[in-house]
């Protein structure tokens, strides 16, 4: 019970503090409308409401990164910054409760962004065939390993603006990489096994086979990938905490 | 105050690479006592309290709180600490009771007995009517009492407090002294490490003084006092230049030493106590008129120039860095 009630008061804190602040849910809300609408102009010379759902993935893929990563990293950096993280540490909880209440501010903040271009898409086309199942559970675990590479970078991190910095250095890159923009069987031979190391190749993958009917591997398969680079990124981000911020 | 030890340290030591901020120090505390931890900047004051809460892994030895293996089994120890911080270090968006009451759900505290201790901290705190305030619209010594407020709201055994009255008002300072005093009186065991000398001297019941990772004195107050006491020794104020009669009342006083301080002032070091009528009678046979006589007794301080051979000069420039209390 006492666990419970630091897991919840933290993560409310955070929410109250961080997420629920007009600055993140305006960016919540315009990124994915901007792109949503970029892309419906540069498709087919022209706006063509129809091609939403061809956009959906990519979209909601993109919108969890970007809110997720970031978000987790400069929060963490600046509570690091003012030492007021110090407090979590010495709160008699244990480091991966802790941890797990910072990454599900982060993780609803990335569910919150994913929707936002359903909504925006529920109001021009139908959505009733998409396998929503597999939808909640992709977005989830995109949110989740997007979250923790957030935290990764939150460790290593001793500034805001390298938090950001950080962030923009393998968000980018991994765009291009993870079949959102260009299939990773189009990619040059060199770069694909590079795509097939990040988490985004996966969860891009289950949210195209789930809206679109096009997924390249089978869906359980990409569940199941998704949810060891989710441990293997928790238990290494624990590890690097216990290294380097308990000196 | 229980003479029982509720904190006990042996062979602490914090190596970084080659260089060592802790040696091998040990020491115990009693509970129910305000235990000092003083010396200069850079010391290891920080890096012992560090490791004693978590925040610090030891290279070597071992910190026992309660019975408590506190490096092996640390969030059990930190269920009955408090700690303060040298930095105040609460969420300046939040209000000051809301910083409170997400300090007390840390530890496990349920909302209405976290909100009904968080309303008690404040109005104990002086602080009933800032409540509502941003903690970043909180002036320096509003911010370090409810960072107290915010360590003692799970009415923890043993509170560490890092420099808790660096950098603050005079008045606040003095407020928060009086703080600790009630808390012991309470039976709250205190940690607390500072370079104010004379806030440990006023406060502390025990004293370990830190130099260069290594602990160079441990005792009460008065036994570290003993250390550097040469005897007694009285300064005389007079109308007149003393400086001429510096000999003579060497001679005629056997046993005591004359230091001229200023043209009008001597002190006057002897080994006993000495009746104060024969002094005065002497200089007034002189014709000089005594104004002030003034029994001079070691400070802390002085214990601690003696101890570590640092420079009163040297530590006055670190208190001013550190702040303006006293």
């Amino acid at each position: 019970m006492k666990t419970w009630i630091a897991f919840w008061n933290i993560l409310k804190k955070d929410i109250q503090n961080y997420y629920l602040k007009p600055p993140n849910i305006s960016w919540g809300i315009i990124f994915p409308l901007s792109w949503t609408l970029m892309q419906l102009i540069r498709s087919s010379g022209g706006m063509n409401l129809s091609d939403i759902r061809a956009l959906l993935p990519g979209l909601m893929a993109m919108s969890v990164l970007f809110g997720t990563t970031s978000m987790l990293a400069v929060t963490i950096t600046f509570e690091r910054k003012g030492r007021s993280f110090d407090r979590l540490l010495l709160a008699p909880i244990s480091l991966s409760t802790m941890v797990a209440a910072k990454l599900s501010g982060a993780i609803l903040f990335g569910l919150f962004n994913a929707f936002v271009p359903v909504i925006f898409a529920s109001f021009f086309i139908d959505l009733a065939v998409i396998s929503w199942g597999v939808v909640l559970l992709a977005v989830f675990l995109i949110a989740v390993t997007s979250t923790l590479l957030g935290l990764l970078i939150a460790v290593s991190a001793k500034e805001v603006f390298e938090a950001q910095t950080f962030s923009n250095f393998f968000r980018f890159p991994m765009l291009f990489l993870c079949g959102l923009f260009l299939p990773v069987s189009s990619l040059p031979v060199f770069l694909r096994p590079i795509s097939y190391l990040l988490p985004l190749t996966y969860g891009t993958d289950l949210l195209g086979g789930a809206i679109l009917g096009v997924g390249t591997l089978p869906p359980v398969l990409c569940v199941l990938i998704l949810l060891v680079f989710a441990i293997v990124l928790f238990t290494f981000c624990q590890y690097n905490i216990r290294r380097k911020w308990i000196l | 105050m229980s003479t029982t030890g509720i904190v006990s340290v042996t062979n602490l030591s914090k190596c970084y690479g080659n260089f060592t901020a802790v040696n091998g120090i040990s020491f115990s505390i009693r509970r129910g006592e305000i235990f000092g931890f003083l010396g200069p900047n850079g010391a290891g004051k920080t890096t012992t309290i560090n490791m004693m809460i978590g925040l610090a892994r030891p290279s070597g030895g071992s910190v026992e709180i309660d019975g408590i293996d506190a490096v092996k089994n640390v969030k059990k120890a930190q269920s009955i600490m408090g700690i303060v911080p040298d930095e105040s270090n609460l969420y300046d968006e939040m209000d000051g009771f809301d910083n409170l009451c997400f300090c007390g759900s840390l530890y496990g505290m349920r909302k209405a007995e976290r909100e009904q201790r968080a309303k008690a901290l404040l109005s104990q705190f002086d602080l009933a009517k800032a409540g509502k305030r941003p903690f970043k619209a909180y002036s320096k010594g509003m911010r370090r009492k409810l960072t107290i407020a915010a360590g003692i709201i799970h009415r923890p055994e043993i509170l560490f407090l890092d420099e808790p009255t660096t950098g603050i008002d005079v008045e606040s300072a003095r407020q928060i002294r009086h703080l600790l005093l009630e808390l012991k009186q309470r039976g709250t065991t205190i940690f607390i490490t500072t370079h104010y000398i004379e806030d440990a001297e006023r406060i502390c019941d025990r004293i370990a003084f830190i130099a260069g990772g290594n602990i160079v004195a441990n005792g009460t107050v008065s036994e570290l006092m003993q250390s550097v006491s040469h005897g007694y020794a009285i300064r005389l104020t007079a109308n007149q230049n003393l400086e001429p009669l510096a000999g003579d009342l060497q001679q005629h006083f056997d046993g005591c030493t004359v230091k001229v301080d200023t043209n009008h002032e001597v002190t006057l070091l002897c080994e006993e106590r000495i009746p104060l009528s024969p002094v005065l009678q002497y200089l007034d046979g002189k014709g000089i008129s005594v104004f002030e006589a003034k029994e001079i007794r070691p400070t802390l301080e002085d214990v601690f120039v003696n101890i570590t051979g640092i420079e009163a000069e040297k530590l006055k420039k670190e208190k001013e860095k550190g702040g303006v209390a006293k």
